[in-house]
């Protein structure tokens, strides 16, 4: 089917390099009217560059665009609109205090007055044309995170695009939340508009694209029709060598409680409850996964447990044995961290931010690698030989490629960095390990060393907290999983039996599982 | 991340853009430093013809001032002394990027408290007692003036620029009150009394023994930074407060004990301006070192031993410049401008190690 429909864009030979890091290279592909394209391709491959020359946002060092068969300077976001290319950002680019119609015509020209009848007559029309659940009344702040995304792809139909790409646009939805999407977007495409979608998911690709194509290290590796392709197909192409996708599931027996916390409880800066009454166990030889939408929690439960965020109501206890081997009990509820390390409480956490909160970006491997342990050192000076020779077996071990222990983690990739991260935090031999979206912004390759080592340290009897946002990946990984939604828990269901849509109802309202049930009877 | 910044930094294509470096090499960092400073040099050459005289002639002359005899040479490392200790106080609470301008008052600080015992225990107590008395309480007049602005800041998250600023004009007001007040010295004008011979700094080699004080603070602090868990304390919490928090660290703890350090550090360059130049307390007893000692830290990149090249280096250029105003009647304020040249394309240039211009190519004009 793809080839009889109208060709929208044209790049040729299209370079962009940054500093020294070929970010595109030589890339030629085409964009047509009346399809979805997926871009594939993995973290760093240089999907997000490409179409950002097509939104304006950077100018190619090389190389020609066409579009609609005539040669386009596009120099700022505004050339591209003129040429009716729409891209919706991963981030979103919303004022907060506006409302979902005062953003959508933000920016463009008009008279001093709004014809607001008339304008949100135009948005209903839009929005009912495409199948869109919009109220152009209502405050940003107001929204969840799949009406913000709406509104910033209302705003670009609303200018007149006829290309859209969308960044990554499901990395922040639930299961049914992308249903709903793709629906829109499948209309979009009845529509005859062109539709490109950049994304690393490779479900979605074969569910929602007629055709694709891969980016490989800034280079065009090839298209293929949706139809006759594979996930492993992809996957190849994707990351140039055949990988097993499976991630295992060891069953570690013996299961003890080690930790056993319940109604946490803790108010952010502005008054409101961001974790409201969490009861959670976890168990050694146990991943316990945590779902959910962004922002519904996870960030403050990894904090409270960690002993860097202070509660309002709740109790952590920690079970242990004292040096006889005898069992016992202490609550380390609003212990800062030092004081945890001072009882012998062992307890590593990879935060979500890893080089704002888990490392100093500017310091080397060595320093960061000290971080956690530079107090244990008798005197009042630190000790770098401990911490050196500790750097330079990660290097070894878990394949870090950086230039050196003396360079600054900054100038590390990604995945990298997370192996200095979680290796430092392994290496303290911890009795629980939280780690909050531990493969984010990762290649498939290094996701899958981050798995196992949860795997390993899960074996060795360590009860790890795996906060995530990739579905299909904690349902493979965890035991069980917690799914939290607006600060609760929604529900904690066993991995192995759970489903996907499940868990998306429970994320999206607390009981979700129990109106699943329901639903499911009242349909029989 | 990187992605998204870069989005920001590189909107659209025009003329002329700027980059971050990713790095840099030594040398190449070297010689835009070389660059810069010839840059000024010619810069200078200008001003100086545009006075009617010769760049040559005066340049030297700047040089032979400062450091062609022993007396000029004496006087110039009288000038570098407080600039360094000063430098090394300012240093260490940049590197929490605690914005501290407050060097000024804690000199004054440290300056009031020697000055005390100067007055009332000379004669009382030993020369060398009496010494150790003074700079001890000149370090913990410093360090109170510089702890009261962490601890506002540790507890109720204050900002430490206007705090510092302000805490500034309270030493100098103090001082005013204690020249008019209870230290006026008999006779008249609002004046304290010259120092007792037993409350001046000996000499070594020429120059007050303040000189011997700064080197081994140069090795303190040097040691300090780079090996002390206090130090490494200080920098993770300057680099980042989140990941000290999560490491464990006392944020708040942190902060007062290293304005203590800070404080101490120009609370001692007080006790040798008092007790080893001027001999006695005045409000320009600070004079500025503890602005100047700002350009001193960022010069020398908080590196210690980088501190006392750069403090020397401002020395000359003072001492010179003092010297030009009699020799050629240059006026104060144009040899402040030339200085002021200087000074500017030496930091102006580290923008260009950091960051570098890249022009928009050939072929891609504004369509």
């Amino acid at each position: 089917m793809g080839e009889q429909n109208e060709i929208a864009i044209q790049m040729k030979e299209i370079s962009k390099i940054f500093d020294k890091t070929v970010a595109n290279d030589n890339i030629s592909l085409d964009i047509r009217r009346g399809e979805i394209l997926a871009l594939l391709g993995e973290n760093g491959s240089g999907k997000t560059t490409l179409v950002n020359m097509l939104s304006g946002i950077y100018y190619p060092d090389h190389g020609e665009i066409f579009v609609n068969g005539k040669k386009a300077t596009i120099r700022s976001p505004r050339d591209a609109f003129d040429l009716g290319i729409g891209m919706v950002h991963q981030h979103f680019k919303l004022i907060d205090v506006f409302t979902a119609a005062e953003n959508i015509i933000l920016g463009l020209p008009g008279g001093i007055t709004i014809d607001r009848k008339a304008l949100y007559a135009q948005i209903r029309d839009i929005a009912a044309k495409y199948g869109f659940d919009l109220t152009p009344e209502k405050k940003i702040y107001n929204m969840s995170v799949s009406e913000k995304q709406t509104v910033e792809i209302v705003k670009v139909l609303y200018r007149g695009a006829d290309i859209l790409i969308l960044d990554e646009p499901t990395a922040v939805l639930t299961p049914q939340e992308t249903n709903k999407l793709f629906a829109v977007l499948r209309r979009m495409k009845e529509d005859n508009k062109a539709v490109v979608i950049i994304t690393h998911k490779l479900n979605e690709v074969l569910e929602v694209s007629d055709r694709v194509h891969i980016l490989r290290k800034g280079r065009y590796v090839g298209t293929v029709d949706t139809k006759q392709t594979s996930t492993q197909e992809l996957t190849e192409k994707m990351v140039g060598r055949s990988v097993s996708l499976a991630i295992e599931r060891p069953i570690v027996q013996n299961r003890k409680l080690i930790i056993d916390a319940s109604h946490l409880t803790c108010v952010n800066g502005e008054g409101l409850t961001t974790l409201d009454g969490v009861d959670v166990q976890l168990y050694g030889g146990e991943i316990l996964g945590v779902a959910g939408i962004a922002g519904s929690g996870q960030k403050e439960l990894c904090e409270a447990l960690a002993g860097l965020q202070p509660l309002k109501a709740g109790s952590i206890l920690f079970h242990d044995e004292d040096a006889q081997g005898k069992p016992q009990v202490e609550n380390i509820a609003g212990q800062p961290p030092i004081e945890m390390i001072k009882r012998g409480i062992s307890m590593s956490f990879v935060p979500e931010d890893r080089l704002g909160m888990g490392l100093v970006a500017s310091m080397n491997m060595t320093d960061n690698v000290m971080l956690r342990s530079y107090y244990r050192n008798k005197g009042p000076f630190v000790d770098r030989n401990t911490p050196r020779k500790l750097a330079e077996n990660l290097i070894d071990r878990l394949d870090i490629v950086t230039p050196g222990v003396n360079a600054p983690v900054r100038l590390l990739s990604g995945g990298n960095v997370q192996k200095v991260l979680l290796g430092r935090e392994i290496s303290s031999q911890p009795q629980v390990l939280i780690a909050a979206y531990p493969v984010r912004g990762l290649d498939i390759n290094s996701s899958y060393t981050i798995y196992s080592l949860l795997n390993e340290e899960k074996k060795k009897g360590v009860a790890v907290l795996y906060v995530g946002e990739d579905l299909d990946v904690l349902l493979e990984i965890s035991d069980r999983i917690m799914v939290l939604c607006g600060g609760k828990v929604s529900g904690v269901v066993d991995a192995a039996t759970a489903t996907k849509e499940q868990i998306g109802l429970m994320m999206m309202h607390v009981g979700g599982m129990e109106d699943a049930v329901k639903e499911a009877s009242a349909n029989d | 991340m990187t992605e998204q910044a870069a989005v920001v930094a590189k909107q659209h294509e025009p003329w002329l853009r700027i980059a971050k470096r990713p790095t840099i090499s030594q040398r190449k960092a070297w010689s835009i430093r070389a660059a810069a400073f010839i840059a000024a040099i010619l810069c200078g050459a200008l001003l100086i013809l545009l006075l009617g005289h010769s760049p040559f002639a005066v340049y030297s002359e700047m040089i032979r001032g400062a450091v062609g005899s022993k007396i000029s040479l004496v006087s110039t490392i009288k000038i570098a002394i407080p600039l360094l200790i000063a430098a090394l106080s300012v240093a260490l609470s940049f590197k929490m990027q605690f914005w501290n301008i407050g060097a000024e008052g804690q000199i004054l600080a440290g300056g009031i408290a020697a000055t005390y015992f100067a007055l009332e225990w000379v004669g009382v107590i030993p020369a060398v007692a009496l010494f150790l008395l003074m700079f001890a309480a000149a370090a913990v007049g410093g360090a109170l003036w510089g702890a009261i602005p962490a601890l506002c800041k540790a507890k109720w998250n204050t900002n430490e620029t206007l705090f510092t600023l302000m805490l500034n004009y309270v030493a100098l007001g103090l001082i005013k009150y204690l020249q008019a007040g209870p230290w006026q010295k008999p006779g008249g004008h609002p004046q304290i009394a010259m120092f007792e011979d037993a409350a001046r700094l000996p000499k070594v080699f020429g120059v007050h023994i303040g000189w011997i004080i700064a080197i081994v603070l140069v090795v303190v602090v040097t040691i300090f930074l780079s090996r002390s868990k206090h130090g490494f304390e200080t920098a993770v919490v300057g680099q980042s407060p989140n990941t000290a928090r999560y490491a464990g660290m006392n944020v708040g703890r942190v902060l007062v004990r290293t304005m203590i350090f800070a404080g101490a550090l120009a609370g001692i360059v007080g006790f040798i301006q008092v007790a080893g130049a001027d001999y006695t307390l005045t409000e320009n007893t600070a004079g500025g070192v503890g602005f100047t000692a700002i350009t001193v830290a960022w010069l020398a990149q908080l590196n210690p031993l980088a501190m006392v090249v750069v403090a020397i280096f401002i020395a000359v250029l003072e001492k010179g410049a003092g010297r030009i105003q009699t020799t050629y009647a240059i006026p104060a304020s144009a040899s402040d401008v030339l200085i002021g040249i200087i000074l500017f394309f030496m930091l102006g240039c580290e923008f260009f190690i950091n960051y570098r211009l890249i022009l928009r190519k050939e072929g891609k004009k504004r369509g």
